[in-house]
């Protein structure tokens, strides 16, 4: 398959675009597999590429019950960012951080990854103090941070309200200069074309209905395409998590599914220029490439596997951007959607082998997954190949629960829409 | 008269001349103008740029969907940007600009953009600008240096800075029927239900009720449609059940049949009336809903169709009937079905001249060719344009003969002068919020269009919305919906009698003009045919594929004009029926709403502020205010001069030296009664209370049930079955819920009842050597002496008159009591304390001072019970009781809880006497350039008056063991790095004697 | 979404507060089943469909409540006191106050 490039665009535009070829191929099912990944989304796809690019298994199968990247991958704030608290958390992100600064090129697809930096607003001494643990935490562990102050602040975004009379003053905020943003849907695709040039098969419209066992042993799935068997059955399923371990007769699992919304203004002219938080509520914002505002705040708070999201969020996310931005009052909202996100009991994330022998789980990711898309693929593969965690992943068990070895970056505890 | 105004018709008020200008030109319009309407009376063609080739744009509709004439309207200096002007209603002194041009509309030199049209193909930039793998510009940096110029090209108009100071009002309404549109079909159904007595909200999102009666042509009990609708109209407002909403757009539909709704109240108004506000966003909760949203007519697809002076036909129609404005002198029409004819017909009597009706059948009916000599148009069946002439304005337009059914051109071909160019591509039911409601739409190959899904939720469909696209089904439909909706019985009375053009509700499935040149689907994100069939070369081919890979529907109008015929040429390309390649899920908002609404009395006042009953004391006597949470508490009492750091510590050094007094009102307070209370206070606490004698009160700690550290506190027992509960102030609502919950759904069988009581209660804590003395000199009605109020006793008396209770327990180490009085007495007793206090030195101290003195005393807090720490990580194991069960008792043993390594929590001192900070971390070896290897980090830190020093509380890994040791405090953050010694959290008086007293 | 608590009436959702999945028992205090307890905290039923879930009226009377609502389509098909007692059922009609 062509390489992409400046050069091969101008040739096909010379050619009227009539010669582009399909980005992957639309293979049937093979009756078995080496490994066979369920979820089409961008873990699932990355997981895939990493299988077949550094461990050489490329007799692969990606199984899609919809569209490919019809989840999560194509619903997210396109946040990217390391900032975390805990140092299992930093680790694993920012393995994903450098993972992510070499994507494009990687998959010769421009994922239009944009270090556009991430700022968390602080509003109290307290809150500037918390951020310095995180940012010295960060920076104890190699991953850049840094304080901003008011005048830094004000350069960088000049629409917000820094008038220091707003109910909750901005004192400064901690900031991660490399993180930022990246076009969700290319990363989805670009894994998807990556994975399927080095002979992974990418089955779209196949879901999965069933496992087969030997014995206690997954060998397969049952599909609405058919029986596929393979050696190892890997879920990448985020949020239909729990359906799909009930299909294998799993009951329970320390995960909600919760509906999180997501939020996009019309397109303007460019006004913010990194990806922002608000530190007395739940808010965050970018702006698109396109110039629309991308916006989100805190889950519904019940759980549900609708994507669709209730009025009483959307006024709170709203409410909080005008209190950062009252300029921005007569800029319209234009869509918004739901994801199902697959809650935690400690907001972090599940990438292990088991729980049944021949499965492999990568799941939890709350609503953090879409940077974690490279990583997660990259550390899941190696558990797949190697049946054992890299150290990256190695604290995201699914038993870390009954242990008393959660990494609970929030301190919530056991309450999913917490995290 | 304006060139293109015709001399009669329309509902314009030609006696009032309206003036605005538009990028900064002077014009002049009539009241019950549109912004559209007013600058196409006025000549105007050229309204606006398209997204990436930045193309000439004229007016496409005249409603909502309108995709091209997006402008900023400004009020001053704050900006309404992306308004389509086809919903601006003009008003003296409107002023609106233009938007994504640049220098001006007229001369943009972004259209350079069009000379890289076949490399701007669909999804492009996912192909290009990866950049060198190596030098300056490697990893992202050639993508960013790319992006900033992408940036600026792309978006659409530009936002304001300067705040809104419009008002923006919430509305809950609740009603028996809410009817969304008022057309035939609205009208006749919020007058059936509102004669059943119901409740009726009728919105309607134009200025004027009535939809296609206002400018059909059609005549309804013999009076002309706009008539007959206004006589409905004004009937619905004489009753008092019926609420009318005009301007108001229903843009959602959520759970529970909840909508909401965004009335644009004064957006029309040069100025607002008193108390009015800007747009006033409506949550209408109702029993039924009757969706009578209508349809859009679909454009068509060929080369050229973006042209200005190419526009829908109906909008054309709208425009002369409706506004009195002629859209061209010279008109043509292309066309797939009979709706175009009438439109011809009606341009015809406004005074146009029709030139040709070019159809793509080849077969049309009799009726047809009647309408068409009535228009005296040229009558092309079995033709299509396959171009169109002109620059920034329509000149002309090429036909061909054309095979509807195989999509072959043919003949010669021909060139038609024209100025104006109308399309009717079919119609589609505007079906968004019943597909919002949650259920999947139905295809109909007759209609050629996407009908509404089986309801989901209570609503109900009638006229155009079902695919019942005349007035005569509209109107039955109606008043069946209404009927239904308000629970009466189908009725057999006669309906209104409609006289209308004739014609085939159905189109020919003819969506594209297959010729040479750049044929529009999305016409504001520049999304041509050619790009779909691109999408479906590189395997794009799902519906939300072609959507995200294209951009095509995701522009301002959310595919309402793009959405069918950009399915239609996919599905041609897959060779499948257009179901087969997917139905979009409409999701809210309908159209865009201003987040302003949104947000509504919340703007400018998100949240409620919490102040304590002293607090205009404390801002009168010179408190700096700290926000905690939604609390205001004093941070400090400066002098003149002082800092921050010496005023903390002149307050917490004069209260351990006399005595100091702050206020503790915010801590949370929580009312535990009942014959079970003790037992549930062993259940909830760690540590013992069913042994706590009566007027004494405890020290207790809570876990969670995952076995960590939730909360602590006081409690108190006032009575054998009456306790009042402390908590810290950031967990009060927390601790109040955890309690609700045990005692609803775990205990039902304790008869307790826990009541908030924070608010009843104000605090005042008074400590230091000399504390006793003041009390003593002050309170009435009971001594105040160690054996009368022993360490943790309680006793009741009176302060100046006001009855209070009195706790003797310590935070700061001193000798020191906690004096509730009634909240409404508060700073009564505060005044009266300060006064009792002034001959011993009494100090007012803030957070500041006693934080530091908690530092110095080794106490915790929020800092330190962050839902991470274990009672054994704060050395509060002397707190677990093994004597009973209690919430948390069963899990808190778990080998990740127990482990050796974990973060503990430790005193630091700074041994290079310089300030410490919050948040700087703690390391063996300091490494100021690679930071790393932390141990942990400090939660709080002071200067310690009684130390003499700069102290820190710190979590740090194996804490315990590294007491006397000596590390550094690494905080890159800050640039502070330096030795420290690892000590003991109890800095100061650590056996407590000075409490103790 | 409106839940109806059986003593306010059908109230909207933002007057409610989740408090999670119903299913879950609670170990006898004094229990040391381990297991038993984790399973208590940290695993979930979670199911894509009707769910036996608890929510506090936390912006009205304060009760806990025992609702049955479907995931998928979030219709609530019965609410009833967490404590025992009065049920009521759905609101399907939507609200008629």
């Amino acid at each position: 398959m062509a390489e992409y490039s400046a050069f091969s665009l101008l040739k096909n535009a010379l050619s009227g675009n009539k010669d582009w070829k399909p980005a992957w191929r639309k293979p049937d099912p093979k009756a078995s597999y080496d490994v066979i990944v369920i979820g089409g989304g961008g873990h699932g796809l990355s997981t895939a590429y990493y299988l077949a690019k550094e461990h050489g298994i490329t007799n692969v199968a990606v199984l899609e019950k919809g569209w490919l990247g019809s989840g999560n991958v194509g619903r997210n704030t396109t946040a990217v960012r390391s900032n975390y608290l805990l140092p299992e958390n930093t680790r694993f992100y920012e393995h994903s951080m450098k993972l992510w600064e070499n994507l494009s090129h990687e998959l010769n697809y421009n994922v239009m990854f944009s270090q556009r930096g991430c700022l968390n607003l602080a509003h109290t001494p307290a809150q500037l103090d918390d951020y310095a643990r995180r940012g010295n935490a960060m920076r104890h562990l190699g991953v850049d941070a840094e304080l901003m102050s008011l005048d830094q602040i004000k350069r960088l975004v000049p629409a917000l309200d820094l008038s220091g009379s707003a109910r909750f003053p901005v004192l400064g905020g901690l900031m991660q200069p490399r993180a930022g943003t990246a076009r969700h849907d290319a990363v989805a695709w670009g894994y998807a074309r990556g994975a399927d040039r080095r002979g992974v098969d990418i089955i779209e419209n196949c879901e999965v209905t069933g496992f087969l066992r030997d014995g206690g042993q997954i060998t397969g799935v049952t599909t609405t395409r058919g029986e596929i068997r393979a050696k190892k059955v890997a879920l990448a399923v985020a949020g239909s998590t729990g359906r799909v371990m009930q299909l294998a007769g799993i009951s329970h699992m320390p995960i909600e599914s919760h509906v999180l919304q997501a939020f996009v203004s019309e397109s303007l002219k460019p006004v913010i220029d990194t990806v922002l938080t608000f530190g007395m509520g739940h808010f965050y914002i970018s702006q698109s490439d396109k110039g629309g505002l991308v916006y989100g705040g805190d889950l519904d708070g019940y759980n549900s596997y609708a994507q669709r999201g209730s009025l009483p969020v959307v006024d709170e996310v709203m409410s909080e951007m005008l209190a950062l931005f009252p300029g921005l009052a007569r800029v319209r909202m234009l869509r918004s959607w739901g994801g199902v996100c697959d809650m935690t009991m400690d907001g972090s994330p599940i990438i292990t082998a088991g729980p049944l022998p021949g499965m492999y789980l990568n799941c939890g990711w709350c609503y953090g997954g879409f940077k974690a898309t490279p990583a997660s693929g990259w550390c899941f593969a190696h558990t797949i190949a190697k049946d054992e965690p890299h150290e990256f992943n190695a604290p995201f068990t699914l038993d870390r629960f009954y242990r008393g070895l959660v990494i609970d970056d929030k301190g919530q505890g056991a309450n999913p829409r917490l995290h | 008269m304006s060139p293109r105004r015709t001399e009669t018709g329309g509902r314009i008020d030609r006696l009032r001349t309206i003036r605005f200008t538009f990028d900064g030109a002077a014009y002049t319009g009539h009241a019950g103008d549109t912004l559209a309407s007013a600058l196409l009376a006025n000549g105007v063609t050229l309204f606006g740029r398209s997204f990436k080739y930045h193309r000439p744009r004229g007016l496409l509709a005249a409603g909502v969907e309108e995709p091209n004439a997006l402008v900023t309207v400004l009020r001053g200096e704050v900006r309404e940007p992306n308004v389509a002007a086809t919903m601006v209603e003009i008003y003296d002194g409107l002023v609106a600009v233009s938007q994504n041009r640049m220098p001006s509309l007229a001369w943009d030199i972004n259209a350079v953009n069009q000379l890289g049209g076949k490399i701007l193909s669909a999804g492009f930039y996912y192909k290009t600008f990866m950049g060198p793998v190596f030098g300056p510009l490697k990893g992202t940096r050639f993508w960013m240096f790319c992006e900033h110029f992408i940036r600026r090209a792309a978006g659409l108009g530009k936002a304001g800075t300067a705040p809104d100071p419009a008002r923006y009002e919430r509305m809950n309404a609740f009603c028996d029927v809410l009817v969304v549109g008022s057309g035939p079909a609205g009208l006749m159904a919020a007058k059936a239900a509102a004669d059943q007595g119901a409740r009726v909200i009728l919105a309607d999102l134009e200025a004027h009720f009535g939809g296609s009666a206002n400018w059909s042509g059609e005549t309804i009990d013999g009076l002309p449609a706009a008539d007959w609708a206004q006589r409905m109209v004004g009937q619905l407002e004489g009753n008092d059940n019926v609420r009318l909403l005009p301007r108001t757009t229903v843009w959602g539909y959520y759970d529970g049949n909840t909508l909401a709704a965004l009335e644009r109240v004064t957006d029309h108004k040069e100025v607002a009336n008193k108390g009015e506000p800007r747009q006033r966003y409506w949550a209408i909760r109702a029993g039924t809903i009757v969706l009578a949203t209508g349809s859009f007519e679909r454009p068509l697809v060929f080369p050229g169709n973006d042209r200005p002076g190419v526009m829908l036909a109906h909008a054309a129609e709208r425009y002369a009937v409706e506004y009195g404005v002629l859209p061209g002198q010279r008109i043509a029409l292309l066309t797939n079905n009979d709706s175009a004819y009438r439109s011809a017909v009606a341009l015809k009597k406004a005074g146009a001249a029709v030139v040709a009706i070019v159809d793509v059948r080849s077969d049309v009916t009799g009726d047809m060719r009647r309408l068409a000599s009535e228009a005296e148009a040229e009558l092309l069946t079995g033709h299509a344009v396959i171009a169109t002439e002109g620059g920034k304005a329509l000149s002309g337009l090429k036909v061909q003969r054309f095979d509807a059914v195989s999509g072959a051109l043919s003949g010669d071909e021909r060139s038609i002068h024209a100025d104006c160019l109308l399309m009717s591509g079919g119609w589609s039911p505007t079906i968004h919020l019943a597909s919002q409601a949650g259920a999947k739409a139905e295809w109909d190959p007759a209609r050629q269009a996407f009908l509404p899904p089986k309801p989901t939720q209570h609503w109900i469909g009638a006229g155009a919305f079902t695919g019942s696209f005349s007035t005569t089904e509209a109107i039955a439909e109606g008043r069946a919906a209404g009927l239904q909706a308000a629970g009466g019985a189908a009725s057999s009375a006669l309906l209104p009698v409609v006289e209308a053009a004739p014609g085939d509700p159905d189109p020919a499935p003819v969506f594209e003009i297959k010729a040479k040149g750049k044929s529009f689907v999305d016409f504001q994100h520049d999304v041509t045919a050619e790009d779909v069939r691109l999408a479906h070369r590189e395997g794009f081919v799902s519906v939300e594929h072609l959507k995200r890979y294209t951009t095509l529907g995701m522009a301002t109008d959310q595919g309402k004009n793009s959405n069918v015929p950009g399915l239609a040429i996919m599905a041609e390309a897959l060779g499948k029926p257009i179901p087969e390649v997917g139905k979009t899920r409409f999701r809210p908002p309908y159209t865009a709403v201003s987040i302003g609404s949104l947000a509504a009395e919340r703007f400018g006042d998100l949240k409620p502020e919490r102040l304590t009953p002293m607090h205009d004391w404390h801002l009168a006597n010179g408190a700096t205010m700290y926000s905690a949470g939604l609390w205001y508490r004093p941070m400090i009492y400066g002098h003149a001069g002082e800092t921050v750091e010496q005023a903390y510590v002149r307050e917490a050094k004069a209260t351990r030296d006399s005595a100091g007094i702050v206020d503790v009102s915010t801590l949370g307070k929580i009312a535990v009664q009942g014959p079970d209370a003790a037992e549930l206070l062993d259940r909830v606490y760690t540590n013992m209370f069913s042994t706590l004698a009566l007027g004494k009160a405890r020290y207790g700690l809570m876990l969670r049930e995952d076995g960590l550290a939730f909360d602590d506190g006081t409690t108190w027992r006032l009575g054998e079955q009456d306790f009042l509960m402390t908590t810290t102030t950031a967990n009060a609502g927390k601790v109040m819920q955890h309690l609700e919950y045990f005692l609803d759904v775990i205990w039902p069988e304790l008869k307790v009842t826990v009541t908030s009581v924070t608010d009843e209660w104000a605090g005042a804590a008074i400590g230091g050597p000399n504390a006793r003395a003041i009390l003593a000199a002050c309170v009435k009605g009971t001594a105040v002496d160690n054996a009368t109020l022993p360490f943790m006793g309680i006793v009741y008396g009176e302060i100046a008159g006001v009855p209070v209770m009195i706790c003797r327990l310590s935070f700061s180490g001193e000798m020191a009591f906690e004096v509730y009085s009634g909240a409404g007495y508060g700073t009564h007793v505060w005044e009266a304390l300060i006064e009792a206090g002034k001959p011993f030195g009494l100090v007012t101290y803030g957070l500041e001072a006693l934080g530091t003195m908690r530092i110095e005393k080794g106490h915790v807090t929020g800092a330190e019970i962050d839902g991470r720490t274990t009672a054994r990580d704060l050395h509060l194991d002397w707190m677990l009781s093994k004597k009973k069960p209690f919430i948390g008792s069963a899990m808190m043993d778990r080998e990740g809880l127990i482990a050796s390594d974990r973060l503990q929590l430790v005193g630091l001192i700074a041994l290079d006497n310089r300030p410490l900070n919050g948040g700087g971390h703690i390391v063996e070896e300091l490494d100021e350039a690679n930071p790393h290897g932390s141990l942990g980090h400090i939660t709080a830190c002071c200067y310690s008056p009684a130390l003499g020093k700069y102290i820190a509380l710190a979590l740090v890994k194996g804490g315990k063991a590294r007491h006397g040791t000596r590390a550094f405090v690494s905080d890159p953050l800050r640039n502070r790095f330096g030795p420290i010694e690892i000590v003991s959290n109890h800095f100061y008086d650590p056996d407590g004697s000075r409490m103790h007293g | 979404m409106l839940i109806t608590c059986p003593y306010c009436g059908p109230r909207d959702v933002i007057e409610f507060t989740y408090q999670g999945d119903g299913n879950r028992e609670r170990p006898q205090p004094a229990s040391q089943n381990l297991d038993a307890w984790n399973a208590y905290v940290y695993d979930r039923l979670n199911p894509a469909g009707e769910h036996n879930e608890i929510w506090q009226h936390s912006g009205g009377c304060r009760a806990h409540l025992r609702v049955v609502r479907n995931t998928v389509t979030h219709e609530i098909l019965s609410t009833e006191f967490a404590r025992g007692g009065h049920k009521s059922a759905g609101h399907k009609a939507g609200v008629r106050s």
